[in-house]
């Protein structure tokens, strides 16, 4: 038997947002369910019962009906202890639920004996987790409806025009924080014309900033900010002193300012301060998108637009329910993508499968048993940050990474055990003319080593050439042998022989101290720019 | 001159030595680096014959000798082609091997300088050492150059139980060295020492036989590395720092470039050393269900140059094909060509092609290709999927994404560049076989792939006459 999915209207005062639109219902019911739609439920995002039908849902007057009839509960926001209270036991419910922040809620759920799918507990770092990424969706749209704020409470153009009446600037707009809200509005205000700058703690997002079209403005201080998952950490004290004076920078040269910065389970962090707006110019505009979680500026206002000091600041919380008509297809699209995932079988029954990494992490309360925080997962599909990434270019050439990189520590311990072995062996048994010749040999060896690892590859012909005329060096040993002094001379001691031999030997190495080091002169001639 | 004035002359002689290297990790500054090594070598020689361990009964030998070995040693680096670089090498590893052998069989029988007690032992381990390694490089590298130069087949010659002849070598060689140092007078020394010089010899040929044609330039730069340990035995056995210290420095060059070598083919150096991986092209191994089914598609000298034309981005990646086919003059041409049109032409060099480490640098120098437009691997492989074209002239198991991709792959872990990844590859290849590795490369079954068959120099030049027309 297909299941029943319901999506109730929203109750949260100033929602505007449904958890599924006609376009979508149609999609899941071609996956086997059957979709009940409360009355109403899309009204603010200008989805109206008819199109609903059209799409195929039952309209159901009152929510207690539609819960009771449902076996799958979609919602935007998590559901209110009253909504909680409508839940049908054993049914599953997919919303957003910050399970983090709203412990009591949790409990509340599982209850119920419900099971719990919470949207923003997706592990975003999946590459296919990323179509069921509402945070992002969402966060994309409110970035765009923030540059939209501003432009409306702005005075003047954002791009720079020549018109007959004279020369108009174009505004300059500095966004704090690049995370998906914060290129979001890079490429909103970029595309209007305005001189787009942005900031954040995390090296790694310049070139996304620079893609969209944006400046990347570095803080004057080195430290990694990426805290996994795609979020950024709390800095260090002497970061933020450094962040803060660029900010108080900015502040006096931009026009606009929008921040997004966040930290999960944080309060968000105070970037711009009283000061800083009021060495603002005055008609200046900040869109503060961290409103909810206390503001990234002093003077935000949770929820209005205030004047201080000459300046806007745009607090709104509600971004994303001005474009509810957007942000509620996104988000349909995004649970249609999971209900996909949870019904590979297409046929109108969801499987949720623990051994899938996505699905797990989403799952908080399954049958009633609470399963978050999910275990951290096994492969890390991002990196922090490539090494290659994270030291610069280091002159054109020397690409063997391996001489920093360190030994793993039993390797080490064996290759330092068996030295010490060796050494000790000759150390007993060797008279001490040849411990002098062993020390010269053992440091030209490291000398040797240090020397030919800034050998750069392209020239490791010419380096084995020129080893190999040095390497006649051996010359030196047949040299002296060809005619010592007479008073050496022992008994018995065959000339003759010796003398020949030395002859061969120094015509020998004499081929390759000529030859190696013409040739060498020959090969690095042609090395050109 | 006095002892101390030579000893000082040496440690300058060492100092230009270790410049001398030091200078090659820049084309800006690696002629300098030559010039330092032959002022080196030119101190070091004159400190030592001047020097009170040579009378002047001595100099007209050394002339003689000098000017004998010198002319034959410049009129080879005058006529030799930058294709036979590997070769040229090889053979003179083989003569630093052989000048050890002589010195030491010399250093054995002179008696002008008496040892006694365990100075005797390690002064006749010395030579017994020197000797060995001197006749491994010898004949490893007489073998070597007879493989690069294609006297001998390139396929690795495998004997029943190797391993257990060369053990059963080193045992006997270990056997004869106890031999060696009890013998009472040196005739009753020299049986051993000649025989164990023989096992060397034998060991040497059967270490080198035993590898295929694509390890080469592992072997190549192994042996290098011996001929410095065989000059550093031998300072050992004379008692002469110079020695010991240019056989390390060379040593341990060769060891680095070796491990280097390794490292871009993911393998162990011992399982190298202990050969029959590379099969001289032909059979290929097991495809069973890894065969990369698909159709190739085949592309004309005129679509190539068309595909050229209208690219902005294009990197080449050279391998031992465009040696053998001396391409590397045309591939100049259209280089330039191209770069006199916009286009950013770069090459790719991986760390393997050719037969000898940084084989294919000195080709495309000789070329007169700008040494800053030809790139190592880890610098422009994250830049396949800009670029428009790429172009593959003579080389197949470094751009086989299957050492990727295909954890069965007998490269698999090796690291390649992602031509793939470009908008279009070009293949030059002269037929469907498949290279020294016997692996078959799924790049040419791929969508964006295209094939230019034929020998590359004959196609170089007729893309380039399309190119200019």
């Amino acid at each position: 038997m297909s299941l029943t999915i319901g999506v109730p209207g929203e109750t949260f005062a100033g929602e505007k947002r449904v958890a599924t639109v006609p376009e979508v219902v149609e999609k899941l019911i071609k996956l086997g369910f059957a979709v009940n739609v409360e009355s109403g439920a899309g009204a603010a995002a200008n989805f109206d019962d008819a199109s609903y039908r059209a799409a195929g849902a039952q309209i159901i007057a009152d929510p207690a009906t539609l819960c009771a009839q449902s076996d799958i509960i979609f919602k935007v926001r998590g559901p209110s202890a009253a909504e909680v209270g409508l839940l049908k036991e054993g049914s599953t419910l997919v919303s957003f639920i910050w399970p983090a922040q709203n412990p009591e809620l949790l409990q509340q759920l599982a209850a119920r004996k419900l099971t719990v799918l919470a949207i923003d507990a997706l592990p975003r770092q999946l590459s296919r987790a990323q179509k069921m990424d509402a945070l992002t969706s969402q966060a994309g749209v409110a970035g765009y409806r923030a540059v939209i704020e501003a432009a409306n409470a702005f005075g003047r153009f954002f791009n720079g025009q020549i018109t007959a009446a004279g020369k108009v600037p174009p505004a300059k707009v500095f966004i704090a924080g690049a995370g998906v809200a914060g290129l979001a509005a890079i490429g909103a205000a970029a595309s209007l014309g305005a001189i787009v700058r942005a900031n954040d703690t995390r090296a790694e997002v310049a070139d996304q900033v620079v893609s969209l079209g944006g400046e990347f403005v570095k803080v004057d201080y080195e430290e990694e900010g990426s805290g996994g998952g795609g979020y950024a950490k709390v800095m260090s004290e002497g970061f933020q002193q450094a962040q803060r004076e660029m900010y108080a920078k900015q502040a006096r040269e931009v026009d606009i300012i929008i921040t997004t910065a966040l930290i999960p389970g944080k309060p968000a962090p105070r970037l711009i301060t009283a000061a800083m707006v009021e060495s603002m110019k005055p008609g200046s505009v900040i869109v503060d998108m961290a409103a909810e979680q206390g503001g990234n500026c002093e003077l935000t206002e949770p929820g209005q637009a205030v004047v201080k000091h000459g300046v806007t600041i745009v607090g709104y919380t509600d971004l994303v329910s001005r474009l509810a008509k957007q942000s509620s297809t996104l988000y349909a699209t995004n649970l249609f993508r999971l209900t996909e995932e949870l019904c590979k079988t297409k046929d109108g029954i969801i499987d949720v499968n623990m051994e899938d990494d996505a699905i797990r992490g989403l799952t908080v309360i399954k049958e009633g048993a609470i399963t978050w925080p999910p275990p951290p997962l096994k492969q890390s599909a991002a990196p922090p940050a490539k090494p290659a990434a994270a030291q610069p270019a280091k002159g054109k050439g020397h690409g063997h990474g391996a001489p920093s990189a360190p030994m793993a520590g039993t390797t080490l311990a064996i290759v330092f055990g068996c030295a010490a072995a060796l050494f000790w062996f000759v150390g007993a048994h060797a008279p001490a003319s040849f411990l002098a010749h062993f020390t010269v040999f053992v440091l030209a060896c490291f000398v040797g080593y240090m020397v030919v690892w800034n050998v750069t590859p392209a020239l490791h012909t010419p380096l084995m050439s020129v080893t190999n005329a040095i390497s006649s060096i051996i010359a030196i040993g047949a040299l002296v042998q060809i005619a010592p002094p007479l008073a050496d001379l022992g008994t018995g001691r065959p000339d003759e022989w010796i003398r020949w031999i030395a002859f061969v030997g120094i015509a020998l190495t004499a081929v390759n101290m000529f030859g190696g080091f013409a040739v060498t002169r020959r090969m690095l001639a042609m090395f050109q720019k | 001159m006095s002892a101390s004035l030579v000893t000082v002359a040496y440690i300058g002689a060492i100092i230009l030595f270790i410049l001398s290297l030091g200078g090659l990790s820049n084309p800006e500054t690696s002629r300098r680096g030559n010039l330092y090594g032959i002022i080196g070598m030119t101190i070091a020689v004159l400190a030592t014959v001047f020097g009170p361990r040579v009378t002047l009964a001595g100099i007209p030998w050394i002339v003689a000798a000098m000017v004998i070995g010198g002319s034959v040693g410049l009129y080879a680096a005058r006529v030799v082609k930058m294709t036979q670089m590997p070769e040229l090498v090889a053979l003179m590893h083989s003569l630093v091997g052989l000048a050890a052998c002589l010195v030491g069989f010399a250093s054995y029988i002179d008696t002008s300088i008496a040892y006694t007690g365990v100075e005797k032992t390690i002064h006749e381990i010395e030579i017994y050492i020197g000797i060995l390694i001197g006749a491994v490089t010898f004949s490893g590298s007489v073998i070597a150059f007879g493989k690069l130069s294609g006297k001998i087949g390139g396929k690795p010659l495998l004997l029943p139980a190797r391993h257990w002849i060369n053990l059963a070598g080193l045992l006997l060689v270990i056997w004869f060295g106890r031999e060696f140092i009890n013998a009472p007078t040196i005739s009753d020394g020299m049986l051993p020492l000649v025989i164990m010089t023989v096992i060397a010899l034998l060991f040497g040929i059967h270490m080198v036989m035993a590898i295929g044609g694509a390890d080469m330039p592992v072997v190549v730069s192994m042996l290098n590395s011996y001929s410095g340990w065989a000059a550093a035995a031998t300072g050992f056995m004379l008692s002469n720092d110079l020695l010991i210290v240019t056989g390390a420095l060379v040593g341990s060059s060769g060891a680095i470039l070796s491990y280097i070598m390794c490292r871009a083919m993911n393998r162990h150096f011992l399982s190298v050393i202990a050969g029959g991986f590379g099969t001289g092209g032909g059979t290929v191994v097991a495809p069973a269900d890894g065969q990369p089914a698909g159709e190739v598609t085949p592309i004309s000298a005129q679509e190539t140059a068309e595909l050229l034309k209208d690219a902005k981005s294009v990197i080449i990646v050279p391998g031992y094909g465009m040696a053998v086919a001396q391409a590397q003059h045309t591939v100049f041409e259209i280089t330039k060509l191209l770069r006199e049109k916009g286009v950013n032409v770069r090459f790719g060099i991986h760390p393997v092609a050719g037969r000898m480490p940084g084989h294919m640098n000195v080709l495309l120098a000789e070329a007169k290709v700008p040494y800053d437009i030809v790139m190592e691997m880890d610098e422009l492989n994250d830049d396949f999927p800009t670029t428009d074209v790429s172009m593959v002239i003579g080389a197949n198991d470094i751009v086989n994404p299957g050492a990727e991709d295909d954890p069965n792959s007998p490269i698999a872990g090796m690291p390649v560049l992602q031509v793939w990844k470009s908008r279009t590859s070009i293949v030059m290849k002269r037929s469907m076989a498949s290279g020294y590795a016997g692996v078959d490369n799924p790049l040419f079954y791929k969508e964006n792939n295209r094939m230019l068959f034929g020998d590359a120099k004959k196609m170089l030049d007729e893309v380039l006459v399309a190119l200019k027309a």
